[in-house]
């Protein structure tokens, strides 16, 4: 199936993926060709085949509502690109 | 020293043969005097290495000492490690130092191994060549114009090179294990479920797993006797007793059923490759296994299921990393779209951005069922080759990968040629199943792997099947020259 640059545009702000202009021709080039691979399994009758999500056919593990981890802000903040008073800083959203 | 296994280094340390201290140095001048051939190394840990080869000397001394104590180990940088980086091969993670350990890491530090540092490998676990990390592509000790395979290529080839005795990898679709068949080592795939996932960089969340990379089978056993286990922190955990990997090696292979998929020996594969495996089949044969020749009809639906399945997942694990809490941030970002584009953007590489939009597309709007949802179900139709085959054998033997080690730059203009290089690989993950590669030979001096599929949990046939074989053949103990 051959995509069209409007197709890479779409899903890249879906994902929110920045797209250098200039590798355009070549995602849709290779996104076209990885399609086409995939389209082989039309070929396949599915019918009546219950989807398979998971490996192990197992039910959700649940445990008691209880808190277990501890208060670690300080520890995961030290590794972000920019705090302040505890805040994860983005710009501004809101005039 | 290096020549040794790990089972042998266990009790060279345990004699007093040798102290661990000495080890580590042993291998760490290994790693300073060939790593800037091979690249195997994201980061080296000299000092916590030197550190915790001490505490191992001490535990050791004091007899309360593991088969791992003091023996030296690299973990895939893959891995969650405290206070060291953790970069996934990626940019986007260059500058993250993790601030907690992995399950498989606290597991294996417990246990007193040592830890060398971080091996290379495809960035996000999303290649099979090695050639997709952000610090360079890694060198085949074999042949260094060579490519080592992947993703945990630099665990493989610091494996095949002896910079380290053991390594920890994953493995996805076949990460593992084509890497190990295309360095001549032996590398194992447990089942899904077995081994944590916390704290392991996530990819496609249902298919991925982690397992050692070792020079032997004996060895493998050893380590996933500490991998293995059930971990309350990662939801998909299986809660199911762990054997003694090591107490079945010796079985008697007599009778044991070994069905070979006529589907993994048709063209696609390189008939010199088709040769030496059909010569470890007759070793087989000799050991007094039975072999049967089965069908797995959904074979050639395997790659374009697992390029939907795992993109999809891919590009929702992804997601987390949107310059704000962790990892690269773009600068001066106009307004938040533009820091999520740009960080994303300029953080990953290309093969990832590929699955991340790949996955994005087929889980769109409009797209899902004819996507996702066939995929899902052709998932089920390729387990239920699995479930009958097994029916009727207790393993599968075949080739790992189709060929032996391509060239550096040989397939990476082309995607879907790169795929195909995990042809045999991808179907045990989609079905959830253990696999191991070793070594069965060469050609035009490049190692050839041979690959052993078990059923659920069934990771001890294996060890034992793959144990077997490398008392009676000696692929495993050849090395590669000049390393």
């Amino acid at each position: 199936m051959s995509l069209q640059q409007s197709d890479i545009e779409k899903v890249a702000h879906l994902a929110r993926l920045g797209i250098d202009p200039a590798d355009m021709p070549e995602h849709i080039k290779n996104l076209s060709s990885i399609l086409d691979l995939v389209d082989q399994m039309n070929a396949v009758d599915t019918e009546s085949v219950m989807p398979m999500a998971h490996p192990v056919d197992t039910a959700q593990r649940l445990r008691p509502d209880e808190v277990t981890e501890t208060d670690q802000r300080e520890q995961f903040q030290a590794i972000a690109p920019q705090v302040e008073a505890g805040l994860y800083l983005v710009p501004k959203v809101m005039e | 020293m290096h020549d040794k296994t790990v089972a042998q280094l266990g009790a060279g340390l345990r004699n007093g043969e040798f102290s661990s201290v000495e080890l580590t140095r042993a291998f760490l001048e290994r790693i300073e005097k060939h790593d800037k051939t091979l690249n195997s190394f994201i980061t080296v840990t000299p000092e916590l290495a030197l550190e915790q080869a001490s505490a191992a000397d001490a535990r050791i001394k004091a007899n309360e000492a593991t088969p791992l104590t003091g023996i030296p180990f690299a973990h895939k940088d893959i891995f969650c490690t405290q206070g060291i980086r953790t970069s996934c091969g990626s940019k986007m993670l260059d500058n993250f130092i993790s601030p907690y350990d992995a399950t498989v890491v606290s597991q294996l530090k417990s246990a007193g191994i040592v830890t060398l540092g971080k091996t290379n490998m495809d960035e996000f676990a999303m290649g099979s060549s090695n050639e997709t990390s952000y610090y360079g592509t890694v060198k085949n000790p074999w042949d260094t114009n060579a490519v080592p395979g992947g993703s945990s290529g630099g665990s493989a080839a610091a494996v095949a090179a002896r910079l380290t005795p053991v390594a920890s990898g994953t493995d996805t679709g076949g990460s593992i294990r084509q890497p190990a068949a295309l360095c001549g080592i032996t590398g194992l795939k447990p089942t899904y479920g077995r081994v944590s996932r916390y704290g392991m960089i996530a990819f496609a969340s249902s298919l991925d797993q982690g397992g050692p990379m070792t020079r032997t089978a004996e060895d493998a056993a050893i380590v996933l006797n500490a991998m293995a286990g059930f971990d309350e922190r990662d939801s998909t955990s299986i809660d199911k007793p762990v054997p003694d990997y090591s107490a079945h090696l010796n079985d008697s292979l007599e009778g044991l059923k070994i069905g070979l998929p006529k589907e993994y020996f048709d063209e696609g594969l390189d008939s010199a490759v088709g040769d030496a495996i059909d010569a470890s089949i007759k070793e087989y044969q000799k050991l007094g296994a039975e072999i049967v020749e089965i069908s797995l009809p959904n074979t050639h639906l395997a790659v374009p299921t697992y390029y939907v399945v795992a993109p999809a997942e891919c590009s929702t694990n992804l997601s987390r990393f949107d310059g704000v809490r962790y990892g690269h941030r773009c600068d001066s970002p106009k307004n938040l779209e533009d820091l999520y584009k740009r960080s994303r953007g300029e953080g990953f590489g290309d093969e990832v951005k590929r699955r991340i939009m790949m996955g994005t597309y087929a889980l769109s709007s409009g797209y899902y069922d004819a996507y996702y949802l066939k995929a899902q179900k052709i998932r089920r139709l390729i387990s239920d080759d699995f479930r009958k085959a097994f029916e009727k054998i207790d393993l599968i033997a075949g080739p790992t990968a189709p060929s032996v080690a391509f060239n550096i730059g040989e397939k990476n203009e082309d995607p879907v040629s790169m795929y195909l290089s995990d042809i045999y690989t991808i179907a045990a993950n989609l079905a959830g199943l253990p696999a191991i590669s070793i070594p069965a030979g060469f050609v035009t001096d490049r190692p050839v792997g041979l690959q052993l599929i078990g059923n659920y949990f069934e990771e001890a046939r294996l060890l034992g099947a793959a144990h077997q074989y490398q008392q009676v053949t000696d692929w495993h103990n050849h090395h590669p020259e000049g390393f």
